[in-house]
């Protein structure tokens, strides 16, 4: 308080202009907020929210989760079976992308990708039969977060489907993740016709096996270089893989061919991999999944550690606030289509690959890829501002995944529930848009936000937990 | 007449802007009314209550509505696209090319990026003071809330947890302080000098600083502690930290405290702390009876005036009573016998009450919407009955609209209805100048003041008006300026609200 006296007085002038000018024009120090009412008015999460600004104990908590985000080393370490290697994955379970749904509230495109997993696993012979066994209960949903795994789109793993092992070699945590079956009529975005199911089986068949003696030869892959590298050329590894994959084809290319795999097999993944621009999203998704886990479960941190959709619902987990998910109505996007089609075509956003925001890449890591900012509507600016944006909103900067625009900072990185709430500045998510129809694929792509009220929740539980 | 309205949804605009955008909106051509809002369930009751039509528009509370009222749709219509092009007035891009930079939503964010700030000064509606404060403590930042309507149990949470962390609260319903010379809130330029103030009250301490200024001293920091402090549950927090911190204060020689009397058990506490503080000290507490404080260093005052020359005295290492202030005598103009009222219009809360005091002393009952005694309540606060004082900034007058120190228009209105009234003997004005204040007072009140006194005239009568500037020569408005327009406008000006009600009381009171 003497400080008040004696320090040069600035004022930080929240409210009326006038008396900033007032300040100003005396000569004074004085920062004018364009301050709106937090948490969309809600009184009560404002109030909730004040007390845990600056909160030691809050600060110390985020402080060590930052520290664990920050300090994971993603390695890609192989390819198991989903119902081998996901841990408590039951024997009639299919995972899904977002937080928890039953089936009768689940999008076109989930219950297509459903469909087409009980096709794939030979639990029915017809779509209707599979539709049948569903509502007879027959088949256990369960999220892919509640298994340390993830998945674009729909995000269907069902127990036979190959999956991405992605170890954090710093903390011993293990995430996965399913692998992209390219564009066009694909599973995640709920097509199931036989030609679907066919790669699905061919995936299984050939395309596992090959890569699992490829990745055997060439040993564990470091991921957060290989990201790096990408983020210098182009990619926010989440809408945009084109220079993540061509570097791991680049690397794959010579284990494969040294692994003693059948040399049409061989021919047939580097076709099959080459072809897709977007195969590495997976292990991108399944890297940041890795890093995000190590820092969940700190007591008391308001870290961001989930956001996922279901094509429904949009949820959001917290490191300090345990299993809980926090949700709200997923939104659709609003954002480029192709022709032919309208925002009136579009599922709700969809998909756990959100969890790349969340670990501070994709649109957090737009400055990186001005290539796709018209794509995802907007201009070069854009991109340097999403990001710019998203530093007032996370605890750190992440100094492996650096942004050339931007003088080699670090991507933001760590969101805060509190900041979300203090500035109503809403994570930004690149995305793709699904047809909601099963099976039309993708129509679109653009830039959406989370809503803000999974954060206004989230901030409410974590002021009842902490102390103040 | 027609009404039109627009809703821009999810657009939140403070409410001053709003007001200046229905100003802006109202003096179009052919726009008789017109009001862009929050649409908050309020709001939308004060529009309907002004008569504004939204038609079927049903918007949410984080909607803005525009509403207006005129002759044609066309210039209606024209109207609500000027507003909305006004609203998406795109932000100034910043030089250089690079992105523009992200407005400061929050204090966190602008802690960040502010050279080390020391205060937030929060204006806020007062719903969401309380929480910006809280925030503002947790960043280690000292605040000064000049939002009202914050809660008694917020503001006890606010100021014990400042106190606990070495920060001061200033407010809820804070409207004046001046830290190191700079003007917080509404605040009069005034030099900087060796006497602290610390007010309960914003106009009382707008009044303190002023006339210390005019007579040559000056200020070294003057505290606002809200109304509110030293209520028996706050406990006068904030007032016992700013004694101590001037106490502290090389800078300061003299304090001068300024407050409606505290509860009793407040008062002791207070008083203990200002006569141990080793400076001497002046206290006003407006109404208290005179000689019931003193003793030591501790000097009563019962007026702001008074306080003021005693501080000035005081500093100069002379007696309290050794400054006078030069009085102006009158020639008092000639009244009917049925003149026998005095009708004081306020913006100032410490004024109208200061005056209900002095009038009350002099000529009996005086009724107030914020009256000294709590029996002279007015029944109608739009309705004047014997002698009769108006606080135009209180609640009732303010709600939805800018505070009399910005916006004359209602007291205008009100001086013209008294200038009606037979009975009335005077009328008492006050004008406060300073930062926040209206840019030029005594152009709004002139024309106003000459067709009152003309109206009463054409019936026959005199009415004198009479009334004080408070303000100093450095104010942006310029208190000579502002003077000379309101003498030359037939104003009978005093040097301070006490000298006013007693002019008017003696005009009142004179045997006719």
């Amino acid at each position: 308080m003497s400080d008040l006296f004696n320090a040069p007085l600035s004022v930080l002038n929240v409210g009326l202009d006038s008396f900033a000018d007032a300040i100003k024009r005396v000569g004074g120090t004085a920062t004018q907020l364009e301050w709106v009412p937090p948490a969309n008015g809600d009184r009560a999460a404002g109030k909730a929210l004040a007390k845990l600004v600056n909160h030691p104990g809050v600060e110390a908590a985020n402080a060590k989760a930052v520290e664990r985000l920050l300090a994971a080393q993603p390695r890609l370490t192989g390819i198991g079976v989903a119902g081998d290697v996901l841990p408590r994955m039951g024997r009639r379970m299919i995972l899904h992308a977002g937080p928890p749904i039953e089936w009768a509230r689940m999008c076109g495109p989930m219950r297509g990708a459903i469909v087409g997993a009980i096709l794939f696993e030979g639990w029915a012979r017809s779509a209707k039969q599979a539709q049948a066994m569903v509502a007879r209960g027959g088949i256990e949903f369960a999220p892919c977060h509640h298994h340390s795994a993830v998945g674009p789109m729909a995000g269907i793993i069902s127990p036979s489907m190959p999956v991405w092992i992605v170890k954090n070699a710093a903390h011993g945590n293990v995430a996965y993740s399913n692998l992209n079956e390219g564009l066009g009529k694909v599973l995640r975005f709920g097509a199931n016709s036989p030609e679907v199911i066919a790669r699905l089986a061919w995936m299984q068949k050939t395309l596992a096996p090959t890569l699992r003696a490829g990745l055997e030869r060439l040993g564990e892959l470091e991921l957060k270089p290989l990201m790096a590298q990408a983020l210098h050329m182009g990619d926010e590894v989440h809408n945009r893989n084109v220079a993540a994959s061509a570097l791991l084809i680049k690397k794959l290319v010579p284990a494969l061919l040294k692994s003693g795999a059948p040399a049409a097999d061989v021919a047939s993944v580097i076709e099959f991999i080459a072809a897709n621009d977007h195969f590495f999203l997976n292990i991108s998704m399944a890297a940041c999944k890795s890093m995000l886990d190590a820092a969940h479960g700190v007591a008391g941190s308001s870290l961001v550690t989930v956001m996922a959709r279901n094509g429904v619902d949009f949820g959001v987990r917290v490191s300090g606030l345990g299993k809980r998910w926090f949700t709200a109505p997923a939104p659709v996007v609003n954002g480029l289509y192709f022709a032919g089609y309208s925002m009136a075509d579009a599922a709700p956003d969809l998909g756990d690959s959100a969890i790349t925001e969340t670990a501070g890449i994709g649109g957090f890591a737009m400055a990186a890829a001005p290539a796709i900012v018209r794509f995802v509507g907007g201009n070069a600016q854009d991109a340097l501002a999403n990001t710019m944006a998203m530093t007032h909103i996370t605890l750190s900067r992440n100094a492996a995944f650096t942004l050339p625009a931007l003088d080699f900072a670090g991507t933001p990185c760590g969101i805060d529930a509190r900041r979300v709430v203090d500035t109503g500045i809403l994570p930004v998510i690149n995305t793709g848009i699904a047809h909601k129809a099963p099976g039309v694929g993708q129509i679109g792509a653009g830039v959406t936000h989370a809503p803000l009220a999974c954060f206004v929740q989230a901030v409410g539980a974590l002021s009842r937990r902490v102390k103040t | 007449m027609a009404n039109a309205a627009k809703l821009v949804a999810n657009l939140y605009r403070d409410s001053v802007s709003l007001m200046q955008l229905s100003a802006s909106l109202a003096a179009r051509p052919g726009i008789e009314q017109a009001s862009a809002i929050m649409a908050t369930p309020a709001n939308l009751e004060l529009l309907a209550a002004a008569g504004l039509d939204r038609g079927r528009l049903s918007p949410s509370p984080n909607d803005l509505l525009i509403a207006v009222r005129g002759k044609n749709a066309a210039e209606l219509e024209a109207a609500l696209a000027a507003a909305v092009s006004e609203l998406e007035k795109p932000p100034v891009v910043a030089a250089g090319g690079g992105p523009a930079p992200m407005p400061l939503r929050s204090l966190q964010m602008a802690f960040s990026q502010a050279a080390a700030p020391s205060l937030a000064l929060i204006s806020t509606p007062g719903e969401y003071a309380a929480a910006e404060a809280m925030k503002a403590l947790r960043l280690g930042l000292n605040a000064m809330l000049f939002s009202d309507n914050v809660a008694v149990r917020d503001e006890v949470e606010l100021k014990r947890y400042a106190r606990d962390h070495g920060l001061l609260v200033m407010g809820p319903d804070c409207g004046t302080a001046i830290i190191q010379g700079i003007p917080l809130g509404f605040a009069n330029a005034v030099r900087r000098g060796e006497i602290g103030v610390v007010g309960a009250s914003g106009t009382g301490t707008q009044q303190v600083t002023c006339l210390v200024h005019q007579l040559g001293a000056g200020i070294s920091h003057a505290i606002g502690t809200g109304g509110h402090d030293l209520s028996a549950q706050v406990g006068g927090i904030t007032m016992l930290q700013a004694i101590k911190a001037l106490a502290a204060d090389r800078g300061t020689k003299v304090i001068v405290l300024v407050s409606k009397p505290p509860s009793p058990e407040v008062a002791r506490k207070v008083l203990a702390a200002a006569r141990r503080c080793g400076k001497p000290v002046v206290v006003n507490f407006v109404g208290a009876p005179s000689g019931s404080i003193g003793g030591g260093n501790l000097h009563q005052a019962d007026t702001l005036e008074e306080a003021a020359l005693a501080g000035v005295a005081l500093s100069r290492g002379k007696k309290p009573s050794a400054v006078v202030q030069k009085r102006k005598a009158f020639k008092l103009p000639r009244l009917s016998a049925r003149q026998r009222y005095v009708r004081g219009l306020f913006s100032g809360g410490t004024f109208c009450y200061e005056a209900s005091m002095l009038l009350g002393a002099a000529l009996g009952e005086v009724r107030s919407n914020a009256p000294v005694d709590p029996r002279m309540r007015l029944a109608d606060v739009h309705k004047s009955k014997g002698h009769t004082l108006v606080d135009l900034g209180d609640d009732e007058f303010t709600r939805g609209r800018p505070h009399p120190m910005i916006d004359l228009r209602l007291r205008n209105e009100r001086i013209l209805t008294e200038a009606r009234d037979p009975e009335v003997a005077v009328i008492l004005l006050d004008v406060v100048l300073g930062y926040g204040a209206h840019p030029d007072p005594a152009a709004e009140l002139a024309p106003v003041l000459a067709k009152a006194r003309a109206a009463a005239r054409k019936a026959g009568r005199n009415l004198p008006v009479v009334g004080f500037v408070c303000g100093t020569a450095d104010d942006p408005q310029g208190l000579t300026r502002q003077e000379e327009a309101l003498r030359a406008a037939g104003m009978l000006l005093t040097g301070s609200n006490a000298q006013a009600a007693r002019l008017a009381a003696a005009i009142a009171g004179r045997r006719r």
